[in-house]
C-alpha cells in the first residue's frame, strides 16, 4: 500500500495502464471519501479498474452487479422470510432467532467488515431510476439499521466505492452531486501500445503496427453500429497469434473479423467495402493527419 | 477570479451546485491538484462536471477564465521552484497564538494570491510569510503551517492545461446541439408514471406472507396487478414544407419514440403548418386519412400527453384567420388558433417541440403567439428532457391556459 501524506494513494498496477487524470480522479475520491463514478465506452476497463484499485491498495474487493431487478435494500441486507416460514412449517431450524435469516448484501458486508474494502457497484444504470437515490443516506452516513433485529450496522472504515455506468439511464442529480466523476476516454495509439504490451509482451513490432492501423481504421468507419473496443482488440491479437497469422497477411486482409465486429450489419458493411475493392490502409499515413507520428 | 469558474460554468448551463463546489475546495485544500494547472483542470472537471456532455462547456469556460493565468501557473512553476520545495527546511514550530493570528483566507483570495505570488517570485525563499517557499507561514508552499494553505509540489507537468482545454475534444458529446435516436431515447426514458392496473397476475410476496401469518401458517396466496407505465403520448406533427430541412432530427425523434417500449400507448397524427378541423393519420395526408380534430378531443381523454412537433412558423393569417390554411384539402372555417386553444385546454399536459434554433423563435409572430399557449422546447436531447419533465414531472406554476371562446 502506498502512503503519501497520510493518504492512501493509487498509482495503477503493472497490468492496468491508467492515464494520469484517471489516477488523479481515483486519488481524489480516496482522499475525499466520495464514490467515484466511472463512465466511458464499453471495453475501456471501467469494471476491471476496481480490481486493480483493490490490488494496489491491498484491500479486498466486493462486487455488486446491478441488474434491472436489483433493489437498493438488497445491497444492505435481505430478510429471508420464505426460509423462515418454511422452517417454521417443517420444524427444521431455530425460527425464534431472526438473525439467522438476515443476510447482509454487498454494501452491508463492506460496512460490517473489520478492514477497509473496495466496493464496486457495477452498471448502476441497469437498475430502476430511483435506485441511486435509495442509497444516498447509506453512502453519506455509512450506516443503516436492521429493524427486524434492532441492530445498527455502522461502517468501521468507509469503503472505497467505485460506481460504473454505461449511460443507459440518466442518474439522479442528488446522487451525481456526491460523486467524483471520471470519463474514461478511448485510449490513443501510444496508450494502446502500452495496453497491448501488457497482454502480449513479445509482439512483433510490425505486426502490432498493422493490427493497430486496421483497428483504428475500423473505429473511424462511421457506418459501423458498434465500434470494436480495447478488449476486442486484445482478443483479436490472441486469435491472430494462435493461428500464426503474419504482418504481411494483415496488411491486405482483416482475418477473424468476428472477434472485432459483433453485429451482422457491420460485417455486411465491411464485406461490401471488400467487394467494392476498397483498399485497407497499410500505414499510419493512410489513416490521415490525426495519426501522423 | 476563481469564482468566475463557478459562475461561468453555471452560465454555460453546467449544473454545478454549492455542494460540488465545496467538494472542489476541499480537494484543493488537500492539495490534490499538485502544483500544476493541468491536474487542476482535471481535478476541477472530476469534482464539478458529472457528465461528459458538459466537458465541452467546461473546456470553453476553463479556457476563458484561466487564459491570463497560464503563464503564472503553467510555466512559472519551473523545475527550480519545485526543487526548492522538495527540500523542506525544518520549519520553526508556531505557537497556537501565531497560528490563530495568521489570517484565515477565503479560498478564492488564497487562489488569487497564489497566482500573484508565483508571478512575483524570482529567487529562492525560506522562512518568510509572503512568498512561496519552505518552512514559512505563507499559505503557499511545502511544510508550512497556514490553516487553509495550498500545497505546492508533486510530479512535473506534461501538457499545458490550456492546450487541453482549447483542443475541445468533447465537442461531439454535447447534447444541446447534437442528437441521435439513442440519446433521445435516454431523454424519453423519464417519461413514465408507474401505476397498478389491469388483471391481478403478480404474486404479492409481502401480502402473501402477511396473510399466511394471519392464517396461522396455512399458506394463502395473494395476487395483484403488475406495475406498469401509464404514460400515453399523442403526437401531432407538422409535415409542412418549412419542416423539410428538419427531416432528419424529426425522424430521429420518431424512431426514439417508437423504440421507447415502456410507453403505454403512442399515437401520431399529422397536420400542415397548423391544426385545423381535421388531422391526418398518415403522412400522405389524403382525404381518406382525415380525422376530425373534434373527434380527437373526444377520443383521447385529458390524461394523454400531447407533443406537438413543428416550427410554429407560418403566415399570421394561417394561424389567426378563418379559412386560413394554405392546404386546399384542409379548408376550415375555424381558425387554427382556436383549435390550438382547445387542445391546450383539453389536455392536462401539452408541449410544443420546435426543431428551429431557440434564438429564432421570436422572429416569427406565429411562434410568439403559440408560445403563449404551449411551453416550447427545442428539438435536442436537452430540450426533449425538459419537455418530458413538463409532461410527467411535478406541475410547474405559471402556465395556465385561458379558455378561448
Amino acid at each position: 500500500m502506498d502512503k503519501d501524506n497520510g493518504f492512501v494513494r493509487f498509482r495503477g498496477t503493472a497490468r492496468y495502464i491508467a492515464s494520469g487524470p484517471l489516477v488523479d480522479s481515483v486519488n481524489c475520491a480516496l482522499a475525499l471519501e466520495r464514490p467515484l463514478l466511472l463512465r466511458g465506452e464499453p471495453g475501456t476497463g471501467k469494471t476491471v479498474l476496481a480490481g486493480h484499485v483493490a490490488e494496489a491498495l491491498g484491500m479486498p474487493l466486493v462486487t455488486w452487479h446491478i441488474k434491472s431487478t436489483t433493489k437498493a435494500a438488497e445491497g444492505l441486507y435481505v430478510y429471508d422470510t420464505v426460509q423462515r416460514l418454511n422452517d417454521s412449517r417443517f420444524g427444521t431450524g431455530d425460527v425464534s432467532d431472526i438473525g439467522r435469516y438476515i443476510k447482509l448484501g454487498p454494501l452491508g458486508r463492506t460496512f460490517a467488515a473489520a478492514e477497509r474494502q473496495v466496493l464496486l457497484i457495477d452498471e448502476i444504470d441497469k437498475a430502476d431510476l430511483e435506485f441511486p437515490n435509495d442509497l444516498l443516506r447509506e453512502l453519506d452516513e455509512m450506516r443503516f439499521s436492521i429493524p427486524e433485529t434492532n441492530e445498527e450496522i455502522v461502517a468501521r472504515q468507509r469503503p472505497v466505492v467505485l460506481v460504473t455506468s454505461n449511460n443507459e439511464k440518466e442518474l439522479p442529480d442528488a446522487f451525481l452531486r456526491r460523486c467524483i466523476f471520471h470519463y474514461i476516454e478511448f485510449p490513443d495509439v501510444a496508450q494502446m501500445r502500452r495496453i497491448v504490451a501488457v497482454h502480449h509482451p513479445h509482439l512483433d513490432a510490425k505486426l502490432l503496427d498493422q493490427v493497430l492501423i486496421k483497428f483504428y481504421w475500423l473505429r473511424e468507419q462511421g457506418e459501423l453500429r458498434k465500434k470494436p473496443s480495447t478488449s476486442e482488440l486484445v482478443d483479436w491479437i490472441s486469435a491472430l497469434l494462435r493461428a500464426g497469422v503474419g504482418a504481411d497477411k494483415i496488411e491486405t486482409h482483416i482475418p477473424f473479423l468476428g472477434s472485432l465486429l459483433k453485429k451482422e450489419q457491420d460485417v455486411d458493411a465491411l464485406g461490401q467495402y471488400d467487394t467494392r475493392s476498397g483498399r485497407y490502409p497499410k500505414s499510419w499515413a493512410d489513416l490521415g493527419p490525426r495519426y501522423q507520428q | 477570479m476563481f469564482l468566475d469558474l463557478f459562475y461561468g460554468l453555471r452560465e454555460a448551463g453546467v449544473p454545478v451546485s454549492i455542494h460540488e463546489w465545496g467538494t472542489f475546495l476541499r480537494a484543493l485544500e488537500e492539495g490534490l491538484h499538485g502544483s500544476n494547472l493541468l491536474r487542476f483542470y482535471h481535478l476541477g472537471r472530476a469534482c464539478l462536471v458529472k457528465s461528459e456532455t458538459y466537458f465541452d462547456a467546461y473546456d470553453r469556460v476553463f479556457a476563458r477564465v484561466f487564459r491570463g493565468v497560464e503563464g503564472a501557473l503553467g510555466d512559472a512553476i519551473t523545475e527550480e521552484l519545485l526543487e526548492w520545495l522538495r527540500d523542506p527546511k525544518n520549519f520553526q514550530a508556531l505557537t497556537p497564538e501565531q497560528l490563530a493570528m495568521l489570517e484565515r483566507l477565503s479560498t478564492d483570495e488564497l487562489m488569487r494570491r497564489f497566482i500573484e505570488t508565483l508571478g512575483e517570485q524570482t529567487e529562492r525563499h525560506d522562512g518568510g510569510d509572503r512568498w512561496v517557499g519552505t518552512g514559512g507561514r505563507s499559505p503557499f508552499g511545502h511544510g508550512g503551517q497556514h490553516p487553509t494553505g495550498i500545497r505546492v509540489g508533486g510530479p512535473g507537468r506534461n501538457r499545458s492545461a490550456m492546450k487541453v482545454a482549447e483542443e475541445r475534444r468533447f465537442d461531439a458529446y454535447r447534447t444541446d446541439v447534437r442528437l441521435d435516436a439513442r440519446n433521445l431515447r435516454l431523454a424519453l426514458r423519464r417519461m413514465r408514471q408507474l401505476t397498478r392496473s389491469g388483471p391481478s397476475t403478480e404474486l404479492d410476496v409481502d401480502g402473501t406472507i402477511d396473510a399466511t401469518c394471519r392464517n396461522g401458517g396455512e399458506i394463502e396466496l395473494l395476487f395483484r396487478p403488475p406495475r406498469r407505465n401509464d404514460v400515453r403520448v399523442l403526437l401531432l406533427m407538422d409535415v409542412g414544407g418549412t419542416m423539410a430541412p428538419f427531416h432528419r432530427p424529426v425522424s430521429e425523434l420518431l424512431t426514439a419514440l417508437h423504440e421507447e417500449r415502456s410507453l403505454r400507448d403512442l399515437t401520431a397524427y399529422y397536420f400542415h403548418n397548423c391544426v385545423y378541423d381535421a388531422v391526418y393519420s398518415s403522412v400522405r395526408m389524403q382525404r381518406g386519412d382525415a380525422v376530425p380534430t373534434a373527434d380527437l378531443l373526444r377520443r383521447f381523454d385529458g390524461r394523454w400527453k400531447v407533443m406537438l412537433v413543428g416550427d410554429a412558423a407560418m403566415h399570421p393569417a394561417e394561424l389567426l384567420e378563418p379559412y386560413g390554411g394554405i392546404d386546399p384539402r384542409a379548408t376550415s372555417p375555424t381558425p387554427g388558433i382556436v383549435w390550438l386553444h382547445r387542445i391546450a385546454g383539453h389536455f392536462e399536459r401539452a408541449v410544443w417541440i420546435n426543431p428551429e434554433d431557440a434564438d429564432d423563435w421570436d422572429s416569427y409572430h406565429t411562434s410568439r403567439v403559440i408560445r403563449r399557449l404551449f411551453p416550447m422546447y427545442h428539438l435536442s436531447v436537452d430540450g426533449l428532457a425538459e419537455a418530458v419533465t413538463a409532461l410527467v414531472g411535478g406541475r410547474r406554476p405559471g402556465h395556465a391556459v385561458e379558455p378561448h371562446s
